[in-house]
């Protein structure tokens, strides 16, 4: 392979990187208060909500129903307005994020859910208030599950973030679409298949690491 | 100025008029209840629960009373009106001469930092080390670094595994996961411990260090202990004063050596066999009959208490001359005081079981004519 082929791959890996990191950071950062919320807003629970939360279920659910493809380039007026533009890797940020806030919820609620009810009751009988419980029990007893929600959020990112080179996005699926199937490269559409395997690869064993590490449910010797 | 002193001040001026007359206001309470009626309505289908009715009761301060019941009886809605996590539908629930029902938001969250809590399945963070789940209270009331790290420091000392400082609840037994529940509870200095089933998940050499660690902690630091259980053992070994709960009613309470010796209800004497293992040799029991037997021994049970228990059968035989046989006997100290269960056989027909029954009546000893022996 040439070395403006090789350049290429590394340009399109460092674009899908940019890409996924920063979407999976904003993600998180309106996912996860959002599965947080989704967890505590029942009935009777720490911040009671049902009808907030009914509302919200639902919003989540539409919008993970969604075929990626299909929100992509419905929300293109909505990219334009964040991003300026609705092409590159800038702009496929937007639609990344949107379809990955929903499913991080998701995954942060049944986290948080896994926390055993007694330690709620527990902090609530010294005194703590809803959002001392969050932030000193639920998050911490949760954190094993959350980094493996977080896991799982970056590895679907990648996948998504090859879809978007379809509407010209940039990254790893561009290059692929671009080089490996239009012009027909056979050897090129491998490495960027290589390339996504052996990120996802690396992505779950450093998630499994951390998440193991932070589990105090096991015995550590 | 401490969390109590803090609820004093800002208690408000009309709370030190006299108290309402009632049957609990009487003795110097820490935890009373008047009239407590607890209800849940009716959610998605299923009926409305009555889990609790005409509760009165006091608890006196620095006592270690115990709360009693089957599952279902109404003790874990009792504990969650203690630290009001839940409000009684009637009624008052008073901690500390303060009524807990009806306060909320910051006054009640100050309020539970003078009620400590340990529970059943201890309850631990997984995720904080010994020493850090023992500071958490500490955190919730708002402690500084420097404060809580002595504080925690004691109390580690207090339950007597300071060597279990930097442990993960996952590398603890069950006695040590419950000792560092037990220093949590104290923590932030409570005027009440309540102890929700806490040693039933542990053994029985286990449950003995923990309820003599609860002794000591009421000895030492004058701790209110409230011990909600389901076994009458827990009670005999560490309660002075017991209340009954059954079926959302208190039955019966007092002082535990006058509960065992002189049951009223058939829920007690359950409880109480259970403890004083008071059931007949098996050899003995085959053998029992209804009728009376010719040349046989009329069986009676007598639970004795005091130093007079002790002698009563030396007695019967020297005041009536009736030679009266010891069957089975058990004598315990309940509530720092003998009591036992012996069983008797009389010789001599139904006249001189009469005698004998008479005789213990008389005396003030409970009795029950199990039936007859060859």
């Amino acid at each position: 392979m040439s070395p403006e082929l090789i350049n290429l791959i590394i340009q399109a890996t460092g674009e899908s990187l940019f890409m996924v990191g920063v979407a999976a950071l904003v993600a998180t950062s309106f996912g996860l208060p959002l599965g947080v919320f989704l967890a505590t807003s029942g009935k009777g629970e720490l911040y009671a909500a049902p009808r907030i939360n009914a509302v919200l279920g639902v919003l989540v659910n539409a919008t993970r129903s969604t075929p990626f493809i299909i929100l992509v380039v419905a929300i293109i007026p909505f990219t334009r307005l964040v991003a300026g533009t609705s092409i590159g890797s800038g702009a496929a940020i937007v639609p990344l994020t949107i379809a990955a806030t929903p499913f991080i919820a998701r995954l942060v609620e049944a986290a948080i859910r896994e926390v055993d009810g007694g330690l709620i009751e527990t902090a609530s009988s010294f005194g703590a208030t809803p959002l001392q419980i969050v932030l000193k029990v639920l998050i911490p007893e949760a954190l094993p599950g959350l980094l493996l929600a977080l896991t799982l959020a970056v590895v679907s990112l990648l996948g998504y973030s090859a879809m978007v080179g379809a509407v010209g996005g940039g990254g790893l699926g561009d290059l692929g679409i671009r080089y490996g199937y239009q012009r027909f490269m056979p050897g090129m559409m491998l490495a960027v298949v290589v390339v996504l395997i052996a990120l996802v690869q690396t992505v779950q064993t450093v998630g499994d690491y951390f998440a193991k590490r932070v589990n105090r449910r096991l015995r550590h010797r | 100025m401490n969390v109590h002193q803090s609820l004093m001040a800002s208690l408000p001026l009309e709370s030190f008029s006299p108290p309402p007359e009632s049957v609990a206001a009487k003795v110097d309470a820490m935890v009373r209840f008047e009239g407590v009626e607890k209800t849940y309505p009716a959610y998605r289908g299923k009926p409305s629960v009555r889990a609790l009715q005409n509760i009165d009761f006091a608890i006196p301060r620095g006592s270690i009373t115990g709360v009693i019941g089957r599952s279902g009886a109404g003790k874990s809605s009792l504990v969650r009106l203690i630290n009001g996590l839940e409000k009684p539908t009637t009624g008052r629930v008073e901690v500390d001469g303060r009524d807990i029902s009806v306060l909320s938001g910051r006054e009640l969250r100050l309020a539970q930092r003078s009620i400590g809590m340990i529970f059943q399945h201890f309850n631990l963070l997984s995720s904080r080390t010994a020493a850090a789940n023992i500071a958490l209270p500490l955190e919730i009331a708002g402690w500084s670094k420097v404060d809580i790290a002595v504080r925690v420091a004691e109390l580690l000392d207090l339950v007597d595994i300071a060597d279990k400082h930097d442990r993960y609840p996952s590398e603890l037994s069950g006695g040590q996961k419950q000792r560092i529940g037990i220093a949590r509870a104290l923590a932030t200095r409570p005027s009440v411990l309540l102890s929700d089933e806490a040693t039933s998940a542990l053994d029985p050499q286990t449950t003995r260090a923990i309820l003599d660690l609860l002794a000591n902690i009421n000895r030492e630091l004058g701790v209110t202990i409230v011990l909600i259980t389901h076994e009458m053992s827990v009670v005999r070994q560490l309660a002075k004063e017991v209340i009954v709960i059954d079926a959302g009613d208190v039955v019966e309470r007092g002082h535990v050596a006058d509960i065992f010796t002189h049951p009223k209800q058939p829920i007690t004497q359950t409880f109480l066999a259970e403890v004083l293992g008071d059931s007949l040799p098996v050899s003995l029991a085959s053998r029992l009959q209804e009728k009376p037997v010719t040349g046989g021994q009329a069986v009676i049970r007598v639970l004795v208490r005091g130093d007079t228990g002790d002698t009563v059968v030396a007695r019967l035989a020297r005041e009536l001359s009736i030679d009266v046989a010891l069957l089975s006997a058990r004598i315990d100290e309940i509530g720092g005081q003998r009591v036992g269960s012996l069983t008797i056989g009389v010789p001599g027909g139904d006249a001189a079981a009469a005698q004998v029954l008479a005789y213990l009546s008389q005396h003030q000893f409970s009795t029950e004519r199990l039936g007859y022996v060859a």
